[in-house]
């Protein structure tokens, strides 16, 4: 167990190297600079600029020290806020947009597992139609108009809820449901068809035959079972759920990473860019060693490979 | 043609006869691309034209969508937003679709260790978020339709590689295959005659599937303001961004955002429906 966690976890660096440089050369080959303006800067002034982030060295030596930076981790000054560097600020935002992606992904866990259930155990029926009805339509609702949708309804007719505030919990309530409601329905449609899937094996006709009880069968044998394919997807899960994150906190004006990713795309803030990128990645490369993990504790076959 | 695959053009057609949502959405989504290719001939106004009298009016008999900020037609903005979300839908599917399928074909038909390192570059892109990727190469090629589709084409061929590989390795074990090469056909041929139209179905499921995602990863990033960035295009303009014209009028004009919102979610419902019918007819075997 060990040697294979290791495997992963090079493996994961090896990811970060890879993205680290390939995201370097894209920025750089990219046309136009943080520093262009509508106005001309003075060229002593540009060359003073460059000269302080180092851009007027070769591409080498800055790639050597970007690199040598990760390690130590320091991912560099940001170019736009100038008195904050990158790490300063993806550690002030980080928070925020864990806390809503942590909320979102409980959201999607809960509902789906509610709903695939009962979508699957009442395979057929009125519940199970809707259900699934609901799932279509959640996985083709945009976050960005499920959003304007729920502040539009909640917070601008009905006046419950206040939209554009990051200050109590009950402010979290519409982001976690504009961010969690696509995973929670594409979790539901994939843990029914596998339910279903499993109620009709054997050893679920063995438990009923031996008289075990409906609510055990399903919870522990038929479960178990089917939770492995809702953990293939957990991986692409928290990628949908860390893009998501962007739209999110755009429409809702949270304060946390992905609307700085925004804004840094716009300023192109370069270093802010790839730190932010860098941090996406690793906690991707974390999740799918989670997810690797846990698949071994779910199912003992698959803990030789 | 072999065996099987009559079998399932012949079940295809059947079952699509009574499957009235699958026949409502491919209605639908041919309806949008006709607005997108006739948009000039059945617009009620031009695209560009501005009325200062008629600022944010809502739906009247005049303007059935009712006019935005600048007193232009929304009705007319709409429905030449459908040629921005078709191009982007269907040129991405058709680049990734190209590259995708070619580099799964190669990989799985070849094998051995050349396969291993090509599917250890496609799992590194699959990993990462596609809007992430997207974002980043759009800086690079540039915020016109032109550099959206080689963007958006060079994220989602990942699906088509693994897809296509997939079946390959499926295909190859074949046994009609394996008479084939014993009967010395030579690869292109096997490739061509046996093995494409066996991996067709699913890869015509996965086309239909990545339509939806480019029309909903254009739009979105239209939406936070960092997509397709071209007033003067004859494409007219997306409905991603007519989106967020409405979103900062929202609270007092409400029907700016309603009408192209309603677009894009019908678009890309009618794809994923058409996808799911698909998918059940084409590909029982990914059911």
């Amino acid at each position: 167990m060990t040697a294979f966690i290791l495997k992963r976890l090079l493996h994961g660096i090896i990811v970060l190297w890879v993205v680290a440089t390939l995201t370097f050369i894209l920025l750089r080959l990219a046309p136009g600079g943080p520093f262009d303006r509508e106005r001309k800067l003075p060229p002593e002034v540009l060359q003073n600029i460059e000269a302080k982030y180092h851009l007027n060295e070769p591409w080498l030596s800055q790639y050597l020290r970007y690199l040598e930076g990760i390690v130590r981790g320091d991912l560099g000054p940001s170019y736009k806020y100038l008195d904050r560097g990158v790490v300063e600020i993806i550690a002030d935002t980080l928070p925020t947009s864990a806390t809503l992606g942590g909320l979102a992904l409980l959201f999607a866990l809960s509902v789906s597992f509610a709903a695939g259930l009962t979508a699957a155990r009442y395979r057929n029926s009125w519940l199970d139609r809707c259900a699934m009805f609901l799932a279509t339509l959640g996985i083709s609702l945009p976050h960005f108009i499920l959003g304007a949708l729920l502040i539009w309804a909640v917070a601008l007719q009905l006046g419950w809820l206040q939209a554009g505030r990051w200050d109590q919990w009950s402010s979290a309530i519409l982001p976690t449901i504009t961010l969690g409601a696509a995973p929670a329905a594409y979790l539901a449609a994939l843990l029914r068809s596998s339910l279903i899937e499993t109620l009709g094996e054997d050893f679920i006709r063995t438990a009923r035959a031996k008289g075990v009880g409906e609510i055990s069968v399903v919870l522990k044998h038929a479960l178990r079972h089917s939770l492995i394919p809702a953990l293939t997807v957990m991986g692409p899960l928290t990628a949908a759920l860390l893009t998501g994150s962007f739209v999110v906190e755009y429409v809702f004006a949270i304060p946390g990473m992905g609307r700085f990713f925004i804004t840094a795309v716009t300023d192109r803030d370069y270093p802010l860019i790839m730190g932010v990128t860098l941090v996406y990645t690793a906690i991707l490369v974390c999740t799918n060693l989670m997810v690797d993990v846990l698949y071994s504790y779910v199912d003992p076959r698959i803990r030789t490979t | 043609m072999n065996v099987s695959a009559i079998e399932h053009t012949g079940r295809a057609q059947t079952r699509a006869n009574y499957d009235p949502l699958l026949l409502l959405s491919l209605g639908f989504i041919i309806v949008v691309c006709v607005i997108a290719l006739a948009a000039p001939y059945i617009s009620p106004y031009t695209a560009g034209g501005l009325e200062e009298k008629q600022i944010l009016q809502p739906p009247s008999g005049s303007h059935w969508m009712g006019t935005d900020a600048l007193g232009r037609d929304l009705l007319t903005r709409t429905l030449y937003g459908a040629r921005v979300s078709m191009t982007v839908g269907l040129g991405t599917a058709l680049i990734a679709l190209i590259i995708g399928t070619a580099y799964g074909l190669v990989s799985g038909f070849i094998g051995g260790s050349l396969d291993h390192f090509m599917m250890r570059i496609v799992d590194i892109f699959y990993g990462l978020p596609d809007m992430l990727i997207f974002i980043l190469l759009s800086l690079l090629f540039g915020r016109n339709i032109g550099g959206l589709l080689v963007a958006l084409g060079l994220v989602s061929w990942v699906r088509f590689a693994r897809i296509a590989r997939g079946q390959v390795l499926q295909a190859k074990e074949f046994l009609y295959v394996e008479g084939a090469r014993a009967m010395g056909a030579r690869r292109q041929r096997i490739v061509r005659r046996h093995i494409l139209p066996n991996i067709i179905g699913p890869i015509i499921v996965t086309l239909t599937f990545s339509i939806p995602s480019a029309i909903l990863a254009e739009s979105t990033l239209s939406f936070i303001g960092i997509g397709i960035n071209d007033p003067y295009s004859p494409w007219g303009t997306s409905w991603g961004t007519l989106a967020q014209d409405g979103w900062r009028a929202m609270r007092t004009y409400p029907h700016v955002i309603f009408f192209p919102a309603a677009a894009i979610f019908l678009t890309i419902l009618a794809f994923n429906t058409l996808g799911n019918g698909l998918r059940d007819l084409l590909d029982p075997r990914g059911r």
